[in-house]
């Protein structure tokens, strides 16, 4: 049985489209990603699927039950980790978690091996109140929270945002061993760097899936020639090559400048073409896409800026 | 202060009772310099921050910014800076012109001057036609640029941005660090944080702050040799996690 199952999903409001005919199917136990900017759909689309927030059109199922008609049995069934801190900021971590167990009819003991793992990182603040938390203890918080219930599907909502790389890393460690016990897992991030991370993803932008599939796909499908530029002068070479004939995008990426040219080069034949104009180059190599070229490769950007 | 540093900063330090958030730091920015300002969740950043815009008083330790002291002259400091957040501090029901007025405003510029720089920043960022509409509803990354822009209304010699691409598309987020490179390469100066470890990369220089220290600060490249990684992101874990 598919954990969620989201067919020709439809929504607007006014007349801003936020969803246009969005589909796709997630297994249980699998961390299926939605990968995307600020404004492509992505919390609607959660909150469709946690069954608070009605479509136009199409049809959803999560855990076996039809969104609209048995939202009841979803909500039993689904943890839910909505992108603005919602927990009770003046009770402390232990009475939030409590607080959750009850309301679902559990308690903190009879799930505990659940959260163990990440409420012992928070144990020694059970008495602080929720609202004293850093970021990153809000965040594991929460994240028990929405598991106390023992749920079949979590969904995620942003949960890395505006977090450090070292507790975004250690979160998807987590989500990790939660995979392990069988929870499958909606999450999204406007970070391409965690969509590795994930078993498969869809990149969304302005309410579209641009593309689903694992990373690992993705990169293989990639047949686009990219190389790796490395100079002092990003500014210039940037400049140079977007007017050059032989190219199709050139971007920073880092300390690198990636290219995608309309057909193969030699390595060494784009390094001279660079140096015959006077830009000094370090290095030019072929290069495996990231996740973000592809995105960047596939997205239509709707807000042209030229430079 | 040497002619050439905008920001000296020596043994900074700022004290909350007993807990030290931010504990004696001291570095320069030169001018014209793209300075990277990393750091964990919770290692003091913003309360560093705080102190070097003059809206937080320094425990102990000292600091210039723009050629001003950062305690005794923090009114000279805000006057001569420009600060955008991730927040933007845009009025969304206002249209653009009406917020550039406004700002210009707030830094007590002319009539004259405030009519000039209107008309150089819209025409700089080609927001002419919706120079009289709302800004809620521009495109993000265009609120982006014209945040960018306000922020240096005054044409002050250092910009402060604070996160400011956070969830921004990534094509969008390329474009608006290009304008910060025009902008550095007029000979601006620009204090920038982000969690995005790539565009750590395109900083000249870069510390990174652990629990109220810097605990490490030299160009991207000295940086990933030093820690023997092969990204900015790896650099960054090897220091904060233990």
């Amino acid at each position: 049985m598919a954990a969620v199952l989201v067919e020709n999903i439809d929504k607007s409001y006014g007349n801003v489209t936020a969803l246009k005919s969005i589909g796709f199917q997630m297994d249980d136990g699998e961390i299926f990603g939605l990968i995307g900017p600020d404004g492509a759909g992505k919390s609607t689309l959660f909150r469709i699927l946690t069954t608070l927030l009605l479509p136009d059109g199409g049809r959803a199922s999560v855990a076996g039950h039809d969104v609209i008609q048995e939202y009841k049995h979803i909500r039993k069934k689904v943890g839910y980790m909505p992108g603005r801190f919602s927990l009770y900021q003046d009770l402390s971590v232990e009475e939030n978690l409590s607080f959750f167990a009850t309301i679902f009819g559990t308690s903190i003991q009879e799930n505990y091996d659940l959260v163990k793992d990440i409420y012992q990182q928070i144990e020694p603040f059970k008495k602080r109140l929720a609202g004293k938390l850093s970021g990153g203890m809000k965040q594991k918080l929460a994240l028990c929270c929405a598991l106390i219930h023992k749920p079949e599907v979590l969904f995620l909502d942003e949960p890395t945002t505006g977090v450090d790389a070292v507790s975004r890393k250690e979160f998807w460690e987590m989500l990790q061993s939660l995979k392990k016990k069988n929870i499958a897992i909606l999450v999204s991030t406007p970070y391409m760097d965690e969509a590795s991370l994930c078993d498969r993803i869809a990149l969304m932008q302005n309410g579209e899936i641009l593309k689903i599939d694992s990373p690992g796909q993705m990169v293989i499908d990639f047949q686009k020639p990219l190389y790796a530029i490395k100079t002092e002068h990003t500014y210039t070479a940037l400049s140079y090559l977007r007017s050059a004939s032989f190219t199709r995008s050139a971007l920073p990426f880092g300390e690198f400048i990636h290219l995608t040219t309309n057909k193969p080069y030699e390595a060494l034949q784009i390094k001279d073409d660079l140096e015959r104009v006077g830009i000094p180059i370090q290095e030019v190599k072929r290069t495996a896409p990231s996740i973000e070229d592809i995105f960047l490769d596939l997205s239509q950007t709707n807000e042209p800026i030229d430079a | 202060m040497h002619k050439q540093n905008i920001i000296e900063v020596d043994g900074l330090t700022k004290k909350f009772g007993d807990f030290t958030a931010v504990d004696a730091i001291s570095f320069q920015v030169k001018r014209g310099e793209i300075f990277g300002f990393l750091g964990a969740n919770g290692a003091g950043k913003t309360t560093a921050i705080k102190m070097l815009i003059g809206l937080s008083r320094p425990t102990e330790g000292k600091g210039k910014v723009a050629g001003f002291d950062i305690d005794e002259e923090a009114e000279q400091v805000k006057k001569n800076i420009g600060y955008m957040s991730q927040k933007f501090s845009l009025y969304d029901d206002l249209t653009p012109k009406e917020n550039i007025r406004f700002y210009g405003g707030v830094y007590g510029l002319s009539r004259n001057r405030i009519k000039e720089r209107t008309r150089d920043i819209l025409k700089e960022l080609r927001l002419e036609e919706v120079a009289d509409k709302p800004v809620v509803a521009l495109p993000l990354g265009w609120k982006q640029r014209l945040a960018f822009a306000i922020s240096m209304v005054h044409d002050p010699d250092i910009v402060f941005l604070d996160e400011p691409t956070g969830g921004v598309d990534p094509q969008v987020r390329r474009q608006f660090w290009e304008t910060i490179y025009q902008v550095a390469e007029q000979g601006r100066t620009i204090f920038v944080t982000t969690h995005y470890m790539d565009e750590a990369e395109y900083c000249d220089r870069v510390s990174i702050m652990v629990t109220g220290k810097i605990e490490a600060l030299d160009t991207p490249e000295k940086l990933k040799e030093t820690y023997n990684a092969n990204t900015m992101d790896e650099v960054f874990l090897r220091l904060v996690r233990y």
